[in-house]
């Protein structure tokens, strides 16, 4: 049986042509076709965020996407936030205001503080843990990561 | 162990009568997969069974929320955010709205789907009670039609269902009789976002005079599938909410679910959980 299909898509603006396996999922194909390892793995189970992206501008767990879904698809990674060499106002934040540690997490809640500052550009701290309530951090204990949400739509 | 990914095939059809036709020429060969944050799951543990799957998610025939005078339609692919989003089900049906933003994540919100969540068939699934308390009823279509059936009675025992393998859950049908009720939903977990719940409660109920006219009473986790409890809506008709018809409503509840010991929860704490939650609805309603 031949399952694998010809899936055409953009990553971060960038259109792509793709022979995959039609449930092969889009956090391995970013990974390991396209060499886009911002994307993390830590659960693989839709529980952790850590593999999160913005799909058509919804962010998704990309680990429970498979590609057949992503045909005409618009994706941004944490390789697409930035601009050039001028980084996103979050991503500054984290840096500024120690929202990351070791790093495992950090893409994913980059992309979800985005894409929540996209619809809301001025959170409630209730806002602010909704919109990242399923992005699971082991380190800073949340408190870092939220005030640079804060410090990143307060500049 | 991750499944040998190779082995599965996703087919995606131009449309929902292309879907239908594929379910209907190899019958059991193909199921539906929606937005797969039950599938997946399955998949990454090694725990899916089944090989070939419809990609339904890119069929509009099955999306989009609808009213009219008498109801609200919901396509089976409407997703948690679509729920919370919309201004009449916010108004008119709030604890699906409150069920739909106690599921999952933003991520998994924006993915998982009602119809999923109803045929996946998990007793903890966390829309399926408030479904159940508004008087929810489905719709499948297959090639062979489409038949309305209420979604009470539609789940007959653990993962069991009233749904032939050439069928899909097309939408989901909500009379709008909601005005004057009380809503009262509760879904009891370790944590607020990603937990699966220990025990969830959905009711409605009415009083005029000071006695109960009307009450809708759902439980899920409680037993194998998600549970009206009619018979304490009986014994509560027409009786003043006080502290005697609250104790023999718990009394009643106790009879109409059986729940167990998992790794969430002992059948004693769900027991005692659903118990004070139908006093705490009950309560609300005294005034
Ligand atoms: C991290 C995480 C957290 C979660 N939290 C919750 C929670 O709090 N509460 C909760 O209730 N659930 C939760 N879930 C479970 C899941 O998200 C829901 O059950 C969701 O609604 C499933 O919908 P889906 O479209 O993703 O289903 P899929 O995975 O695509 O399908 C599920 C099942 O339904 C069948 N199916 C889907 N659509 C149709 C259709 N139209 N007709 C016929 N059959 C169909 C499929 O064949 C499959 O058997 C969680 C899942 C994850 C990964
Ligand atoms: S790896 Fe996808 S949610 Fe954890
Ligand atoms: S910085 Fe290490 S998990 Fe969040």
């Amino acid at each position: 049986m031949n399952n694998r299909h010809t899936v055409e898509f953009k990553v971060n603006g960038e259109a792509r042509s793709l022979e995959v396996f039609s449930m092969a999922r889009l956090l391995d194909v970013l990974r390991e076709q396209l060499q886009l390892t911002g994307t993390k793995e830590g659960c693989g189970e839709g529980e952790c965020g850590a593999c999160t992206v913005i799909i058509d501008g919804q962010i998704v767990n990309s680990c429970l996407v498979p590609m057949a879904q992503v045909n005409g698809c618009e994706i941004t990674t944490i390789e697409g936030v930035a601009g050039g060499d001028q980084l996103h106002a979050v991503q500054q934040a984290f840096i500024d205001h120690g929202g990351a540690q070791c790093g495992i997490c950090t893409p994913g809640m980059v992309l979800a503080a985005v894409d929540l500052l996209n619809r809301n550009p001025e959170p409630t701290e209730h806002d602010i843990r909704n919109g990242l309530a399923g992005n699971l951090c082991r380190c800073t204990g949340y408190m870092k990561i939220f005030e640079s949400v804060v410090r990143a739509y307060k500049k | 162990m991750r499944a040998f990914i190779p082995n599965y095939q996703l087919t995606t059809p131009a449309s929902l009568a292309e879907a239908l036709t594929l379910l209907e020429s190899e019958p059991g060969v193909w199921k539906p997969f929606a937005g797969g944050t039950d599938l997946m799951v399955l998949l990454e543990a090694g725990r899916l069974a089944h090989r070939n799957y419809i990609n339904i998610w890119g069929l509009n025939e099955l999306r989009g929320i609808e009213a009219t005078d008498t109801h609200v339609t919901l396509g089976a692919l409407t997703t948690y955010t679509e729920v919370q989003t919309n201004p009449i089900l916010r108004r008119e049906f709030p604890m699906l709205c409150q069920a739909a933003s106690e599921t999952g994540g933003l991520a998994i919100q924006n993915r998982g789907t009602l119809g999923g969540n109803i045929v996946n068939a998990s007793p903890a699934a966390d829309s399926p009670p408030a479904l159940l308390a508004y008087d929810a009823e489905i719709e499948l279509v297959s090639n062979r039609g489409s038949r309305w059936l209420p979604y009470q009675g539609f789940h007959t025992g653990y993962k069991q269902m009233h749904i032939d393998p050439d069928e899909l859950l097309a939408r989901i049908r909500l009379p709008r009789n909601t005005a004057g009720l009380t809503h009262y939903y509760r879904k009891v977990g370790t944590r607020k976002a990603q937990a699966i719940s220990k025990v969830c409660f959905a009711a409605v109920g009415k009083t005029g005079q000071g006695k109960l006219m009307e009450t809708r009473i759902v439980v899920g986790s409680v037993a194998p599938i998600v549970v009206r409890c009619v018979q304490t809506e009986a014994a509560l008709r027409g009786q003043r909410p006080d502290e005697e018809t609250i104790a023999a409503a718990c009394a009643s509840l106790v009879r109409e679910i059986s729940p167990i010991d998992d790794i969430r929860s002992t059948a004693k704490y769900r027991l005692q959980v659903a118990k004070n939650l139908l006093a705490d609805f009950l309560a609300t309603l005294r005034t």
